[in-house]
């Protein structure tokens, strides 16, 4: 499509304005929830596509009645965790199955392999008693620990330490403690885009976990923003621009994250689709 | 002599291997594989309705579920949520990425905005459609040309009426997914070479030729990738449902999915562990099929990723 000419006259309009129209279709959504945040209770339902008043109450509302500040601090606490545990979990297997050989690698990592077909929402009846008999609801540990591993960030740093040039990988065939230091030194600075790619996308799915924090949490406090989101909207249905300004606080620490990691999350995305 | 030497070295590389691959295993181990095993077996347990007492070894609540109304119902509403959500999020997806990858000024902002929806969580996502859609306090039925030609939205609602609700629930759905589908099909067109369509253009393909005879098939790999993708989002749908309908409008259950009818706080389920641990398994062999389509496509890129 590069090859083609450029548009003029007519056709560069008629392009613009088709580009100008989806955008509009696509931002609406995001455009009425801001609208809302910022409209005092009385005024929301007047013209609700009309930022024709201006008040940060509904913000100041949904921060203190809805705990927001709690809600966020639990998930990125969470979140964090998840995403250490998982580049650290994943550049272990992952160095273990691409740098050296030994007997039965194949058949574990097929086994490792394995575990992507089985979706989430398949194993939350028994982990959710697993983590009971822990006397873990209601904690970090609780809603961490299910997620500290994965198969899907072995692979990403298998396959990213498979290309790191020859001469390097000889220089693996050391023996004992010599592997971590390795592993740190040598590989850990070759494959820093995939670790950084691996690491947005840990956060990412750490923090948009919905069924999960449902599931075991039963303290008001322990929420993380999507399980309180949850708990907003079944307190706060008649107060809309509250529960609006409820979700512009949810999403706002996302949207600058991707801003500032965008290329990261790109190459996280596709890395599972175009190429390894 | 020498491959005996290359063996003893891998044997005496199979400590460190273990060590290395001990915490993801132990991890993936415990929280994957057992609860899977486990779940089998506790989906034979069949208790009374009070949940007082329970047997095992009732293999036959499989079958029994697996028969029941609800769970039929809820297979249904979960085919029917696919083909609402993934035909219409792959094309719009295609549209938007095909619409934004021209040599235009400005057009890095298009497509920052497309991408925009990746950054919204699903309750984010949801209960920004639920603000629009709710017929009392909601933005559609208060905006007066709309309430007027299209009545739903005040009465009964769109996520109120069992004729709309799982369009509407799938509307948010395919919003919500349009900037994850977006950014990969982009990458698919960034990676077709410009002397294809040159070529092509040479040999006076118009522009939709070049569309169906070059962009689509070679833009297959990337799709195939979504479509895998959105088909198991589309499987495993909770959020969406939980905050805008909760599974109703009832007595339809309109919108009850398979993982709606395992967890949902409604649900028969949520509270007898053997129905439970079944509708989960079934929920995993009907997705088995396509997690190995997906672990496939995984493979074909194993075997050609550079």
């Amino acid at each position: 499509m590069a090859a083609e000419r450029r548009p003029t006259g007519f056709r560069l309009v008629g392009r613009y304005g088709l580009l100008a129209f989806v955008a509009f279709v696509t931002l609406f959504p995001i455009y009425t929830t801001l609208v809302a945040a910022f409209k005092p209770g009385d005024k929301v339902l007047v013209n609700p596509l009309v930022p024709d008043s201006f008040t940060l109450e509904p913000l100041m509302t949904a921060w203190s009645d809805g705990h927001l500040g709690r809600y966020l601090f639990n998930s990125f606490v969470v979140a964090a965790v998840v995403t250490i545990a998982q580049v650290v979990t994943s550049l272990l297997s992952g160095y273990a199955f691409a740098m050296l050989d030994f007997p039965g690698r194949h058949v574990l990592f097929a086994l490792f392999l394995a575990t992507l077909l089985v979706p989430i929402e398949a194993t939350l009846v028994v982990n959710r008693r697993t983590v009971d008999t822990l006397g873990w609801l209601n904690t970090y540990q609780g809603l961490a620990l299910p997620f500290l591993a994965t198969a899907f960030g072995t692979f990403l740093v298998r396959q990213a330490l498979l290309a790191v040039p020859g001469e390097l990988r000889d220089a693996a065939r050391i023996d004992g403690a010599g592997h971590l230091a390795f592993l740190r030194y040598v590989a850990l600075p070759v494959i820093v885009p995939t670790v950084g790619a691996l690491a947005l996308f840990s956060f990412l799915s750490s923090w948009n976990q919905y069924l999960w924090p449902n599931l075991i949490t039963t303290e008001e406090s322990m929420n993380t923003v999507q399980s309180g989101l949850t708990l907003l909207r079944r307190s706060s249905l008649d107060e809309p621009n509250a529960l609006m300004a409820g979700t512009v606080i949810a999403a706002v620490p996302i949207f600058a994250a991707l801003l500032i990691f965008q290329r990261s999350l790109v190459r996280g995305l596709t890395s599972g689709a175009v190429k390894g | 002599m020498e491959s005996r030497a290359f063996d003893r070295r891998r044997w005496r590389q199979l400590p460190v291997a273990l060590g290395l691959l001990a915490p993801s295993a132990i991890i993936l181990g415990a929280f994957i594989v057992y609860p899977i095993v486990k779940s089998v077996f506790l989906g034979t347990e069949r208790c009374n309705a009070s949940g007082t007492r329970c047997v095992e070894g009732g293999w036959d609540q499989y079958t029994d579920t697996f028969r029941s109304t609800e769970f039929q119902h809820a297979l249904w509403v979960t085919a029917k949520f696919a083909l609402i959500t993934v035909p219409l999020g792959l094309a719009l997806g295609i549209g938007l990425a095909v619409l934004a990858h021209k040599h235009l000024a400005g057009v890095s902002v298009f497509r920052a905005i497309f991408s925009s929806t990746v950054a919204t969580s699903v309750a984010v996502a949801s209960l920004m459609w639920l603000f629009l859609l709710q017929p009392s306090v909601g933005v559609l039925s208060n905006v007066g040309w709309i309430a007027d030609a299209f009545p739903v939205v005040k009465q009964p609602g769109l996520l109120n009426d069992p004729d709309t609700a799982l369009w509407s629930v799938g509307l948010s759905s395919v919003w919500a997914n349009l900037g994850f589908t977006f950014i990969i099909i982009t990458a698919g067109l960034q990676g077709i070479p410009d002397d294809v369509y040159e070529a092509a253009a040479l040999d006076g393909a118009g522009g939709s030729r070049r569309f169906w005879a070059i962009t689509l098939p070679l833009l297959g790999p990337s799709l195939l990738f979504v479509l895998i993708v959105l088909t198991s989002r589309a499987f495993q749908a909770y959020g969406e449902i939980d905050l805008l309908t909760e599974g109703g409008p009832r007595p339809d259950d309109s919108t009850t999915t398979i993982t709606y009818l395992t967890y949902g706080r409604n649900s028969i389920m949520a509270t007898d562990l053997g129905l439970q641990a079944t509708t989960a398994v079934l929920l995993f062999v009907v997705l088995l099929g396509l997690s190995f389509l997906q672990l496939w496509s995984l493979g074909r890129r194993v075997h050609y990723g550079d």
